[in-house]
């Protein structure tokens, strides 16, 4: 207290003494740094806690953790997805039915207690299969999302951050790959390498990385012009600093936002290769060769078919409004 | 532009070439030969590789491919005798390019009425419906859409013809899964664009000019809100055509679509090569369109390059 008091006072002589050379001079200090005594007095105690600030001081994440958790949507978005993804790695642990495991004696029945979405044509049970088949789609959905990220924020910031020849060169392969259709991609792909999680996943990140890419370039691009950055480089950061530790963590709200919507692209994607043809080959089961086996029962045994597009609805719904919310959460602009 | 333009034509033949690159070396990792399931004798497979030039060097045949598709020809299917690629694409082309071009247009249409609907109205409820059907228009798979359709109004009300293209009433179903997504998109584009174009400084001078609401909208705001469009295009058309090969199958229209997921099926992979190289080309030309498009109506795009 003693210490803060003194020095308050020194600036304050310091401030009024250069202010002394425009000639406007204090009554308690003469131009020959005369200072008085009684210009140190301690504080009033009231005046102590003036400049406290009532409002508790929040990080960025827990200030976009409290306004995500405010928006409804996105955090029912959020509970559905958690439950769908504790049910795709718990569930099958629970059933003692297993995802290839037939029984003639009841095919295509509908839901009971014993199976409670029903079995297939070849009696298996629809439920557990759903579950198999959620870890399959979530799997490819948040693997594909991983790496697209990974190579995404290198590929763009480095890309961004270099500008010049670099970025030039670096930004027509991004042209290249985002031009050609990746869904041909994949179906060659899937043929050329067999039809196996391996080959989906090689599929979908050879081409969808290009958007991420897309995207932090145009953040770093933005970012580096700013002051704070400028500020890195004359303390001395070094470039790869100054791009890792100042200018990505600022791009992070716009990288997540397209990550969430890249995982239901994914989902998509694989569900597409199983309905063409070229999906994950039985008897292991994604929600797209769910729907695509049930289809041709269509008018006898809807159900079958309903229960996996429920539940690829249901998860690409929820992460659509978990990225709904994230975007809005992680954009300062939205603060209010 | 011109610059501009000639240097996006050069990136767009640059793409075409990678295409058909990568395609016919992905064709030659696939597994087995042609002719494997046939059950042909030693003689008769060496000849019948001969005829078709599978026994010369990989360098060799990648340039005979290469030559023989800038001369037009995209090759012949291995499983259908007497069939060719392009006589494939002249027999089923019609029937994509028309639903493509009718679910483009009925796109464009509703997505720009229902993105400016959405930007102009007070009414909440309006706004939230759109949005509502806009987020599923975006989670919603083209075939389980195309599947609940067929199921609802084929099956269950026996309301719309679900099978072929006939009439105009087949065309329905089909363009109705083929435009969901691409409307979803669009209206979400043009209800941002046009919110924005709106309180611009440029709508208050007409408006204090003395123009008419109307008029403001359709002359000055709507063709600045329509730019994100075009860009979209090129994408959308992108979707549309690999979004056939879906909703063909279901509907059963014979189609590219169709007959790429047949060709699939029967493991023919020089039809699937054919295809994939002709429905890519296609599309690179649709972005390709879409940017020249947006230098020649937006004159900011001049100036960056």
């Amino acid at each position: 207290m003693e210490m803060d008091m003194k020095m308050r006072m020194n600036t304050n002589a310091g401030v009024n003494v250069s202010m002394s050379m425009n000639m406007n001079m204090d009554t308690n200090v003469d131009v020959n740094m005369n200072i008085s005594d009684d210009l140190f007095l301690p504080l009033d105690e009231s005046e102590k806690d003036s400049e406290f600030i009532a409002i508790e001081s929040r990080s960025f994440i827990a200030d976009a953790a409290r306004r995500f958790s405010r928006n409804k949507l996105a955090m029912a978005g959020f509970i559905v997805l958690s439950a769908v993804v504790l049910l795709a790695i718990f569930g099958p642990v629970f059933s003692h039915y297993t995802f290839d495991g037939q029984d003639p004696s009841s095919r295509n029945s509908g839901s009971s207690l014993a199976h409670w979405f029903g079995t297939d044509k070849f009696g298996r049970d629809i439920f557990v299969r759903l579950l198999y088949g959620a870890r399959i789609s979530l799997m490819v959905g948040f693997v594909s999302a991983g790496i697209n990220m990974a190579v995404g924020i290198a590929y763009g910031g480095i890309s961004g951050y270099l500008g010049g020849k670099a970025d030039m060169l670096m930004m027509r392969v991004v042209d290249i790959i985002y031009a050609i259709p990746s869904l041909l991609y994949v179906i060659l792909i899937m043929l050329a390498l067999g039809s196996n999680i391996r080959s989906i996943l090689i599929g979908i990140c050879i081409s969808s990385w290009v958007s991420m890419a897309r995207i932090v370039r145009s953040e770093i691009l933005k970012l580096k012009t700013l002051e704070f950055s400028t500020a890195a480089f004359v303390i001395g950061a070094s470039k790869a600093r100054i791009l890792f530790r100042h200018l990505l963590i600022n791009a992070l709200g716009p990288i997540i936002v397209t990550l969430t919507f890249m995982i239901p692209q994914a989902i998509f994607t694989e569900a597409f290769l199983s309905f063409v043809g070229v999906g994950i080959s039985a008897p292991f089961a994604s929600w797209g060769t769910l729907v695509q086996d049930a289809r041709a029962f269509i008018d006898i045994y809807p159900m079958q078919v309903v229960y996996p597009v429920l539940a690829i609805c249901v998860t690409i719904f929820s992460l659509n409004f978990i990225g709904d919310g994230l975007s809005d959460a992680l954009n300062p602009k939205s603060r209010r | 532009m011109l610059k501009y333009i000639l240097k996006r034509i050069g990136i767009g033949v640059l793409t075409m070439f990678v295409l058909i690159t990568v395609t016919f070396f992905l064709a030659r990792l696939m597994p087995g030969n042609p002719f494997e399931t046939d059950n042909l004798s030693r003689a008769v497979l060496d000849r019948l590789m001969s005829e078709y030039k599978l026994d010369r060097p990989l360098g060799e045949q990648y340039t005979s491919f290469l030559s023989s598709i800038v001369r037009g020809d995209l090759g012949v299917s291995f499983k259908k005798p007497g069939l060719t690629v392009n006589s494939l694409v002249a027999r089923s082309g019609r029937y994509t390019m028309s639903l493509g071009l009718i679910a483009f247009a009925v796109a464009l249409l509703l997505g720009i009425s229902l993105g400016i609907w959405q930007a102009v109205t007070k009414s909440g409820v309006v706004r939230g419906a759109i949005l509502t059907a806009s987020t599923l228009g975006v989670s919603v798979p083209n075939y389980v859409f195309a599947l609940l359709l067929m199921m609802l109004f084929g099956v269950k009300l026996k309301l719309l013809p679900v099978l072929g293209l006939d009439t105009p009433a087949h065309y329905i179903l089909p363009v109705a899964t083929l435009s969901a997504y691409p409307i979803a998109v669009m209206s979400r584009l043009v209800k941002n664009s046009f919110g924005e174009a709106l309180s611009q400084e440029y709508v208050i001078l007409a408006r204090a000019k003395g123009l008419s609401v109307l008029k403001i909208r359709l002359r000055h705001v709507l063709k600045n809100a329509v730019l994100p469009v075009i860009t979209t295009s090129g994408p959308t058309i992108a979707f549309l055509l690999t979004g056939s090969f879906v909703v063909e199958n279901i509907f059963s229209v014979p189609g590219i679509g169709k007959e790429f997921v047949n060709a699939i099926s029967n493991r023919d992979y020089t039809l699937i090569m054919g295809l994939s190289i002709f429905v890519g080309m296609l599309i690179i030309l649709a972005n390709l369109l879409s940017d020249i498009v947006n230098c020649l109506v937006d004159p900011r795009l001049r100036l960056d390059t």
